[in-house]
């Protein structure tokens, strides 16, 4: 039984943070190619065009990508997690459902008109084509983060004769206090991706002597977007984000802290390793009285330690959640750095000619990757030891007919089947920023004519 | 509201059948019917803007079925766990194949995806005809409603079979059978030229098979499952189903000889909806039946989730599907009429 969890869970966990590098990426990149469209339409500058082609091409494939992986998400839900599904289906299949009727209808189908369509539609249709990819991608992912943050904080519900929950208020769910920060935050860091992907594919073709005139768009664009969404990401998002976890998750709040007994006024870990046998962290290096001060506003305030929680409620891999938090926030200040030297650059219009800092910004490009992985595994070992943060337990959950042999199978021919799309997706993707945004028409797709 | 969830969820699953099953259909016969790569596009470009709106039918089908009756869709989904994550490999690859094939102008990447998208599509079309099968001779279900299947065990139907037995593929070959037809027909519809006669042609070869495994079908289903029959004897006017499935077949013959392309493809699809239909109407009100105790059976009244969920509900439901059919009518419109294949380099090419 012990095995057969472990398993399922590294197979939910693997299976979601491979489809998540694709979401992330589309996501924020559609908001930039409505941009784009946008200012195409603005200032009819065939430029902004042209970008958004590129562009969408690239979109295009990690969207399908996206796609391809997230079935497998929404299965995992039945074929791994059963026990789980007939106790919390009666919320959640809310959320996931609607996720399909609302979202996924609208993007699939404006998708293809968004690749293939922009003769036939013309510049004003492209662009509402455009915004409703855009919106079917954001709406899908307020019902993945609503799903989510029924979770970490199972609102409006009751449980039923039969031991299963059931919904008590539409409303209730949709709203959840804790979907808010989560969302906005989670979005915030998926235009972090896209910008620094732009940003890095600019710097590429400046630093290769290559259409310069898109390097320069895709840098300054990718920086000026890389500075908002990444100033968004820590204040308001993620101090709200925080607060959430310090109400309504203490004992991860400890965790994520490497806290281990409750102190007043304690203090902020910068770096240090938690000892799990000693209960404690070495070589620390802290700020005093910051802990205490950005959770409650106040220099002394007491905060709650593991100590003060049973620890069968601990979560289960406390280094590892530690570790995810502490990168998370440490990749996210380098972000705003570069982006606030990248906007003091363009202010003073040396950017493009400032080699040192564009091979940084063409470098960077992997670790918003990693910072949203390591956000999302802080809140989901956060989570931990619950499925549904003190409801239901994670190992109450597993599919109890499927052995750790079979689960294990499937997650081997996972990992085996990932790694080769991944390479040929990055195959494809290298061929596509190596050929570049071409001036001439090619890549401006005919359709069928009507009749 | 058993009933209404019940054909909510049928009914998601028959227009996904209907549409995907074109998609599928052409991908089955994709590298027989397309010779040459210019022919190759035209198919890639006749399903290139539609295969990932009819593929979300089955997302979207599967999580109103989690919603509507997730004890159904937690035993089903765990107890068919190998079957469906070949399901979901093989939905990867052809996916795939259709989106990577004209990233890159090699001969040899594009006969990698071509394989790729033919074979996942041939194999889902043969697997989802397999899936109904296991629903209609029913599998070992625990006391606690939950089963597993191994992908076979000695393929005779018995109470430990697995999920391919000699029924199961007969019904797989039933479906492989009927998508090529659909998939055929589709493809007629959309070429012109030596393309178009050969979809011709396979379409007609398919509809033999599909009259052979079908009769076959029947009578596996009837010596199965005699009180799939039950319903139609309390409501004789049900029988209209599958005689409106008869009628598909017939037109399927028909206009395939008389080269109306557009009401063969109507013909194809009365006949897999009415054949859907009829099934779901010969099982109601099980769901998934138990070859253990039929006390056991999953129906539709033990699995169906909580009053409140259920009626708001309803509400959203209209709502987003009022929407997604204005969506896929705008679609459609917009991609009508036969598909003209670009230059190398543009779109699916």
């Amino acid at each position: 039984m012990e095995e057969a969890l472990s398993i399922h869970r590294l197979h939910f966990a693997f299976t979601v943070t491979y489809h998540y590098l694709f979401p992330q990426l589309t996501m924020g990149l559609a908001l930039l190619i409505v941009v784009l469209k946008g200012l195409a339409l603005k200032t009819k500058n065939e430029i902004y065009n042209r970008s958004a082609r590129f562009w969408v091409k690239i979109f295009a494939v990690s969207f399908a990508m996206g796609v391809v992986t997230g079935i497998p998400m929404e299965f995992q839900f039945g074929t791994n997690w059963a026990r789980f599904s007939t106790f919390a289906g009666g919320v959640i299949g809310q959320t996931l459902a609607m996720e399909g009727m609302f979202s996924f209808f609208l993007e699939s189908s404006f998708l293809g008109l968004l690749i293939l369509g922009e003769k036939k539609l013309g510049q004003v249709g492209h662009f509402i084509v455009a915004l409703l990819v855009c919106i079917g991608a954001w709406l899908s992912a307020y019902f993945i983060i609503a799903t989510n943050a029924w979770m970490q904080h199972p609102v409006a519900f009751s449980i039923a004769p039969n031991g299963t929950v059931q919904l008590t208020s539409y409303w209730g769910l949709l709203l959840n206090p804790w979907i808010g920060w989560q969302y906005l935050h989670t979005m915030a860091g998926s235009v972090v991706t896209a910008s620094f992907v732009m940003a890095s594919v600019g710097a590429y073709y400046l630093l290769a002597s290559r259409t310069p005139q898109y390097g320069r768009l895709f840098v300054r664009m990718g920086v000026l977007a890389g500075l908002i969404a990444s100033a968004v990401l820590i204040f308001p998002t993620g101090d709200g984000q925080g607060k959430n976890v310090a109400e309504y998750q203490p004992a991860t709040l400890a965790a994520m802290e490497g806290l281990f007994t409750t102190e007043e006024g304690a203090s902020l870990v910068i770096i240090g390793q938690p000892d799990m046998e000693k209960l404690r962290l070495d070589n620390p290096i802290t700020i005093p009285n910051m802990l205490s001060f950005l959770t409650y506003y106040r220099w002394n305030a007491e905060v709650k330690g593991l100590d003060a929680f049973p620890r069968e409620d601990w979560p289960d891999n406390i280094p590892l959640l530690y570790y995810s938090y502490h990168i998370m926030v440490g990749l996210g200040t380098i972000f705003i750095t570069i982006a606030i030297i990248g906007g003091f650059l363009i202010r003073r219009k040396t950017i493009y000619d400032s080699r040192g800092f564009l091979w940084i910004l063409m470098l960077t490009f992997p670790f918003p990757f990693i910072a949203n992985t390591a956000g999302w595994m802080t809140a989901e070992l956060g989570r931990q030891p619950w499925l549904v943060y003190s409801l239901f337990r994670t190992a109450d959950g597993t599919s109890a007919t499927v052995s750790a042999g079979n689960s294990l199978f499937t997650l081997l021919g996972f990992l085996g089947l990932y790694l080769l799309i991944g390479v040929l997706f990055l195959f494809v993707v290298v061929k596509m920023i190596h050929s570049g945004p071409s001036p001439d028409t090619r890549g401006l797709p005919h359709t069928a004519p009507e009749g | 509201m058993e009933i209404l969830w019940f054909s909510v969820v049928a009914f998601m699953i028959t227009v996904y059948a209907l549409l995907d099953g074109f998609d599928l259909g052409a991908g089955a016969i994709h590298l027989f019917v397309a010779r040459n790569d210019a022919e190759r596009r035209s198919i890639l470009h006749a399903i290139g803007p539609v295969w990932d709106g009819n593929e979300v039918w089955l997302v979207a089908g599967g999580g109103t079925l989690y919603f509507a009756f997730p004890m159904l869709y937690a035993s089903s989904f765990s107890g068919f766990y190998l079957p469906l994550m070949v399901v979901l490999w093989l939905l990867i690859l052809r996916a795939l194949g259709i989106e990577f094939r004209h990233q890159i102008h090699d001969p040899l990447w594009k006969s990698f995806w071509d394989s790729a998208f033919s074979l996942g599509s041939l194999l889902l079309a043969l697997f989802f005809g397999v899936a109904l099968g296991n629903v209609i001779r029913g599998v070992p279900l625990q006391e606690d409603g939950y089963f597993f299947t191994p992908l076979w065990t000695s393929f005779t139907v018995q109470a430990e079979a697995g999920v391919l037995d000699w029924f199961t593929l007969i019904m797989g070959l039933v479906s492989l059978f009927t998508l090529s037809a659909h998939g055929s027909n589709f493809v007629a519809l959309k070429t012109s030229g030596s393309i178009q006669h050969r979809a011709r042609m396979t379409a007609r070869f398919c509809w033999w098979g599909v009259v052979l495994s079908s009769t076959a079908a029947l009578i596996g289903t009837t010596a199965i499952r005699p009180d799939i029959w039950d319903n139609y004897a309390l409501h004789t006017w049900a029988y209209i189903l599958p005689l409106l499935g008869l009628l598909g077949l017939g037109g399927m013959l028909f206009f395939n000889r008389t080269g109306n392309d557009p009401l063969a493809f109507l013909s194809s699809a009365t006949f897999i909806a009415a054949t859907l239909a009829g099934t779901a109407f010969g099982l109601f009100p099980n769901v998934l039946p138990a070859t253990t105790d039929p006390g056991r059976s999953l129906t539709v009244y033990n699995t169906i989730s909580h009053e409140y969920g259920l009626s708001v509900g309803i509400i959203w439901w209209s709502v987003g599907m009022l929407l997604a059919l204005g969506y896929f009518t705008f679609l459609y419109r917009s991609t009508r009429g036969k598909v003209v294949v670009p230059a190398e380099g543009d779109g699916y090419s």
